[in-house]
């Protein structure tokens, strides 16, 4: 067990990257990162419903019982993730528009539900908050990458920004459905490689 | 409103919209238990089972409680608590009665409730403002893309680990770049519509 916070928020953000060591989340981490926009309005999004549930069930940790605690879980996830989705209707509707369906999907995000039961339900509200920050940016900081990847190689923009000349026509296919997969897949190996080169341990 | 055709909507779900591989629903049991063709199998029917059903009660839901008292912004919160309500009660159900049925489907069964690929079809169907009936099939349909995608998925991964692929590659990733040659095969169908 990690003892200071410090830890618990590099945990999140590097050691154990909820994208690309845990590999968890992966809908929106394919579905979302098509521009750096997205991929990093989704991440803040998801970083916001996990700090706020991170909190409220360690708060809650010891009143739940443990039997039905998944489904308090999910009650408290859902909460929280209607609030963000209605904050971002009334004040980016152009990310509500293009993230679609996947903000009420945040519910079922992995990365969430995990650290409520793996974290939150065992730790006290100041780590559990400490943790859903770090692991929030761990999130946004995957998805970020991974976007701007996609958007630099697949519409030859960033941040809607031309990064090319005229020249240069851009790979549609990675801005596509496939590319996604595609691009994860090439991200991890690179991370995994980098990480063997440094003697650590393989994803 | 108009209804579409039942075969166009077999057509979409199963081809040109294909859950996990052009929207990107339910990737992470299609890249989480596609090891086996057998485990694939046993989660494709899972899911199979529980989206249709939770098609057709959370449709009953908006129908009857939700839009009928101007409640639509609980829709999240009602369809994730009908769902894992569903879903546990499912389990017990075919625990008790068809133990067969448990024993094949059963460790399935917890993982289909953060399956976000269900919360998803639930979620469009009011979008898409299908009626009882297309709801359920729709559910039905995008499920059985769903077990299509993945049991392929499976019979390819099974080959896949058998080869001498590069070491940085190798388990997830090689996994990965096998999904996204997949979903460039199913954008070949994309813009075909009957």
């Amino acid at each position: 067990m990690m003892k200071n916070k410090n830890s618990v928020f590099l945990n999140g953000l590097i050691y154990e990257n909820p994208t690309f060591v845990q590999l968890l989340g992966m809908c929106p981490t394919l579905a979302v990162t098509t521009t750096l926009k997205n991929g990093f309005g989704m991440g803040l999004s998801a970083t916001a419903v996990l700090i706020m549930s991170n909190i409220l069930i360690s708060l809650l940790r010891k009143i739940i019982p443990d039997k039905v605690r998944i489904a308090a879980y999910i009650v408290i996830i859902a909460t929280f993730v209607t609030i963000v989705q209605m904050v971002l209707e009334a004040y980016v509707p152009s990310l509500y528009g293009s993230l679609g369906i996947f903000i009420p999907l945040i519910v079922v995000n992995c990365i969430i539900l995990a650290r409520a039961e793996a974290f939150a339900s065992k730790n006290s509200v100041l780590r559990s908050a400490v943790d859903g920050v770090g692991m929030g940016l761990g999130f946004t900081a995957a998805l970020s990458i991974i976007s701007a990847v996609r958007e630099i190689i697949g519409q030859g923009t960033i941040l809607g920004h031309t990064v090319y000349s005229g020249a240069f026509k851009p790979i549609t296919i990675i801005s596509m459905p496939p590319g996604g997969f595609i691009t994860l897949g090439i991200l991890i190996a690179a991370i995994n490689f980098i990480a063997k080169k440094r003697g650590g341990k393989k994803v | 409103m108009s209804q579409p055709s039942i075969i166009s909507l077999l057509i979409a779900a199963l081809f040109t919209e294909n859950f996990v591989l052009v929207k990107f629903l339910g990737c992470c049991p299609f890249l989480g238990v596609s090891k086996k063709i057998d485990t694939a199998f046993g989660m494709g029917m899972a899911v199979v089972f529980i989206m249709s059903l939770a098609s057709a009660i959370t449709w009953c839901a908006d129908y009857f409680l939700l839009s009928r008292f101007n409640l639509e912004y609980l829709q999240t919160i009602v369809f994730i608590l009908v769902i894992a309500g569903l879903v546990q009660f499912v389990e017990m159900f075919i625990k008790k009665s068809m133990p067969a049925l448990y024993n094949a489907l059963g460790i399935y069964l917890p993982l289909i409730t953060t399956n976000c690929a269900v919360l998803a079809v639930t979620i469009l169907n009011i979008q898409n403002s299908f009626d009882f009936i297309h709801s359920i099939l729709y559910g039905a349909f995008a499920a059985l893309g769903f077990s299509v995608a993945i049991i392929l998925f499976a019979g390819i991964r099974e080959t896949v680990n058998e080869e001498d692929v590069p070491e940085s590659f190798r388990g997830f990733p090689i996994a990965l770049v096998t999904a996204g040659l997949m979903a460039m095969a199913f954008l070949g169908f994309s813009g075909f519509s009957i």
